[in-house]
């Protein structure tokens, strides 16, 4: 009996292997195994580290973070001067890159999608002139691109002594007007927008306009759906985001006052300013990822079927609206998940702007760096950072994704 | 809890490994290894580290290195040179990728401290000045508000700036750069009205400049700055090494050794020359120092005592023409003075 017992029981249970075999004991290991080398890695980094630091007699730590800088910064969007801490250097620093990043992204989508659209098109000499921007920017180091702006461009534009030279009136005569906008090698200089009392109901009835604005195009679209007749949504979306706001603007009695430039011993004094560094690292990233972009566009508008724009004309609607309705929300699908890389890539290669002397991230962190002493703990901030930034930006495009992808019904 | 425990067992970890590191000094590396790397300036600074057409390095700080190689291996071709940017320079010496420092770098009471250095020689005393355009027509660097200036990051120069024009409740918009040849190039396009540097490295970048005469360096000194060679710290035998081959330099001066009497000085009747030379019979001082017994001599005949090579890299015999002003022996009213070696 008890053998047949034994027999049944064997019988029922999984066939005897060895635990060598085992696939969920296995995959166990490798992960445990995977973990342990990843944790003796870090471990090894770090002590290895504080070893390292230890021998030069040197603390590991972020209180430095707190002494004060003793540097001036030229760019700086918050109040900074060489008074304020290291902690608050980094945010200038953080502030000037998110700008180039934000500024950069934006300009480089739509030069890239006008680029990439007009590679397609049946005009020769479009078609080709786009070809020629693709193949340049494209082939050519961020880098050089840069310095071709920095140095090839701008340094050449009019001198500032040149331009106070001129203003300055000759003998005997009246004085020449001084213009509120002036392009010179040390930028941009234009009249600077000085809020006054009050200005918070405009931006209040902006922001209200555009609420209100949104609002209508979704009952626009609904009641085309409903009835066939389009509301005139883009006169009645001006009126509400532009002249709005300007109505408002004159009704309390236009509280915004022009600080304009004027000509100082060295340079022009007051208004605001665009540096050429900026200008330079702006221009190059923007215009060399555009060339990038503009070939993802190709690609999506390319993926999409030629039926799709045929049949588009065959229902008698003009090229313009066929690609804006058809073609291009169908491309869309195929075109975001390479552009966010290429986002990333702009994101980054923002810290080139070290070679031109804008102060960002890097170039700030560098000179802390520096001053300091503090190598690792700068090192890892700008890794932070830069993740961070890096992320969010994927997970924003992975959500807008997700919004494009093919519902399927 | 268990977070509490994984910080000390990593804290335990730390202590452990940093008290086993065995480390053996830089002299020995360096004999080991058969050569000194020297830290240097990588934006041809000429008259203190700067590489002419065919790859051979001059100047005041390369005579340094060339006669520390000079004392360990009795041989100054023993010496290859890292080029650094003044942000690089300080992570090059921390992590050990060069031996010593000799970029026209800052003595300050930070740098000895915080950043684990150790500085004694002064192989230049400097001070920070203001080079101008002639045509603007500024006379005192008190006249610069509302200039631009052009600037290297991560120098004490940077900081300087900053503390002259608010103590003089002056307004400046800094122009920062990275490398040396960027801020040249900016300042010479236009980018800003004056540039800052230690007063040495004015004259050498007016030489640059397409018109030197052109461009006039302000008499205003705004500050101390004392150059000389960093080694890491705790490194005594090292820093004596590097600390010595200057003041052997210096001595040699003092005494009238040249490149040229060395071998006739050796055969002097004066005590301190023998002793100095390593003529002495009994004379340990070499090989106290961890040397051979005549690493004076090796210096003098590789570089020349520290008035030839002054002269050769930034006086009269070079481009620059400076005068030797504090750095004239302290015997002739400058600043440079070295202890007795003996």
């Amino acid at each position: 009996m008890a053998v047949t017992d034994a027999r049944l029981r064997g019988g029922d249970a999984e066939p005897k292997v060895s635990l060598l075999y085992n696939p969920a004991l296995r995959s166990y290991a490798y992960q445990a195994i995977t973990i342990i080398v990843i944790v003796w890695a870090v471990w090894y980094a770090w002590t290895n580290a504080a070893a390292n630091l230890a021998r030069a007699n040197m603390q590991a730590g972020f209180g430095f973070l707190n002494s004060r800088a003793g540097f001036d910064i030229a760019q700086t969007l918050i109040s900074y001067s060489s008074d304020s801490t290291y902690f608050r250097a980094l945010e200038v620093g953080l502030l000037n890159t998110l700008v180039i990043a934000f500024f950069g992204v934006i300009t480089a989508t739509i030069v890239g999608l006008l680029v990439g659209i007009g590679r397609l098109s049946p005009n020769w000499l479009i078609s080709r002139l786009c070809t020629v921007y693709v193949e340049i920017f494209r082939n050519i180091p961020p880098l050089l691109v840069i310095f071709f702006w920095y140095l090839g461009v701008l340094a050449l534009l009019p001198t500032i002594r040149s331009i106070l030279q001129g203003l300055k009136p000759a003998v005997g005569q009246d004085p020449v007007a001084v213009p509120s906008f002036f392009i010179s090698n040390r930028g941009i200089y234009m009249p600077a927008p000085i809020a006054g009392e009050g200005f918070g109901i405009v931006v209040a009835a902006f922001i209200t306009g555009i609420v209100l604005a949104i609002i209508f195009t979704i009952w626009a679209n609904r009641r085309q759906l409903a009835t066939g007749k389009r509301p005139p949504v883009l006169w009645v979306n001006l009126a509400l985001i532009v002249l709005f706001p300007m109505v408002i603007f004159f009704v309390v009695g236009r509280p915004l006052t022009l600080d304009y430039a004027v000509p100082g011993a060295f340079n022009l004094k007051g208004g605001m300013v665009i540096g050429p560094e900026f200008l330079a690292l702006y221009l190059a990233l923007s215009l060399y990822t555009a060339a990038f972009i503009a070939e993802i566009v190709r690609a999506g508008i390319r993926g999409v079927s030629k039926g799709q724009s045929e049949a588009a004309y065959a229902l008698g609607i003009r090229p313009g609206l066929t690609t804006r309705l058809v073609v291009l929300p169908q491309a869309l699908r195929i075109i975001i998940p390479p552009l966010t890389s290429q986002y990333l890539n702009l994101i980054k290669n923002s810290s080139l702007a070290v070679a031109v002397g804008y102060a960002d991230l890097v170039a700030v962190g560098g000179t802390i760096l520096n001053q300091s002493g503090k190598s690792i703990e700068i090192i890892s901030i700008w890794m932070l950072i830069y993740v961070s930034i890096s992320l969010t930006t994927s997970l924003f495009m992975n959500w807008f994704n997700a919004k494009m992808a093919l519902v399927e019904r | 809890m268990t977070s509490k425990l994984l910080t000390g067992a990593i804290g335990a970890a730390i202590i452990a490994i940093g008290a086993s590191a065995v480390h053996a000094g830089t002299l020995d590396d360096v004999k080991a290894k058969g050569f000194v790397q020297c830290g240097v300036n990588g934006s041809n600074l000429a008259g203190f580290g700067a590489q002419d057409a065919s790859g051979n390095w001059s100047g005041l700080d390369i005579d340094l290195c060339k006669a520390v190689a000079a004392a360990v291996f009795g041989d100054a071709t023993k010496v290859k040179f890292t080029p650094l940017s003044a942000k690089d320079r300080f992570p090059a010496l921390q992590s050990g990728e060069i031996d010593m420092l000799a970029r026209n770098t800052t003595w300050s009471a930070s740098r000895d401290s915080q950043l684990g250095f150790d500085f004694r020689a002064i192989n230049y005393y400097d001070g920070q000045g203001f080079m101008a355009k002639k045509e603007l027509g500024v006379k005192s660097a008190l006249e610069l508000n509302g200039a631009s200036v052009c600037v290297q990051s991560g120098t004490t120069t940077e900081l300087n700036l900053s503390d002259y024009f608010r103590a003089n409740k002056m307004e400046f918009k800094p122009v920062v750069f990275e490398a040396q040849d960027e801020a040249d190039a900016a300042y010479n396009a236009g980018r800003c009205d004056v540039y800052t540097t230690d007063a040495s490295g004015l004259y050498s970048i007016r030489l640059k400049m397409a018109n030197p005469d052109d461009h006039v360096v302000l008499p205003e000194i705004i500050s101390k700055e004392p150059l000389g060679p960093a080694v890491r710290q705790n490194d005594s035998k090292w820093f004596d090494v590097v600390t010595y081959a200057h003041y052997a330099m210096v001595t040699a001066e003092e005494f009238g050794i040249t490149q040229a009497n060395v071998e006739e000085m050796k055969k002097s009747e004066n005590p301190d020359i023998k002793r100095f030379l390593g003529e002495e019979a009994d004379s340990t001082i070499g090989a106290d120092l961890g040397l051979p017994k005549d690493w004076a001599v090796q210096i003098v005949k590789a570089v020349g005592n520290y008035g030839e090579s002054f002269e050769r890299n930034v006086g009269a015999g070079s481009p620059l023409k400076i005068q030797r002003g504090l750095n004239a022996l302290w015997s002739k009213g400058g600043l440079q003075y070295a202890p007795p070696i003996r």
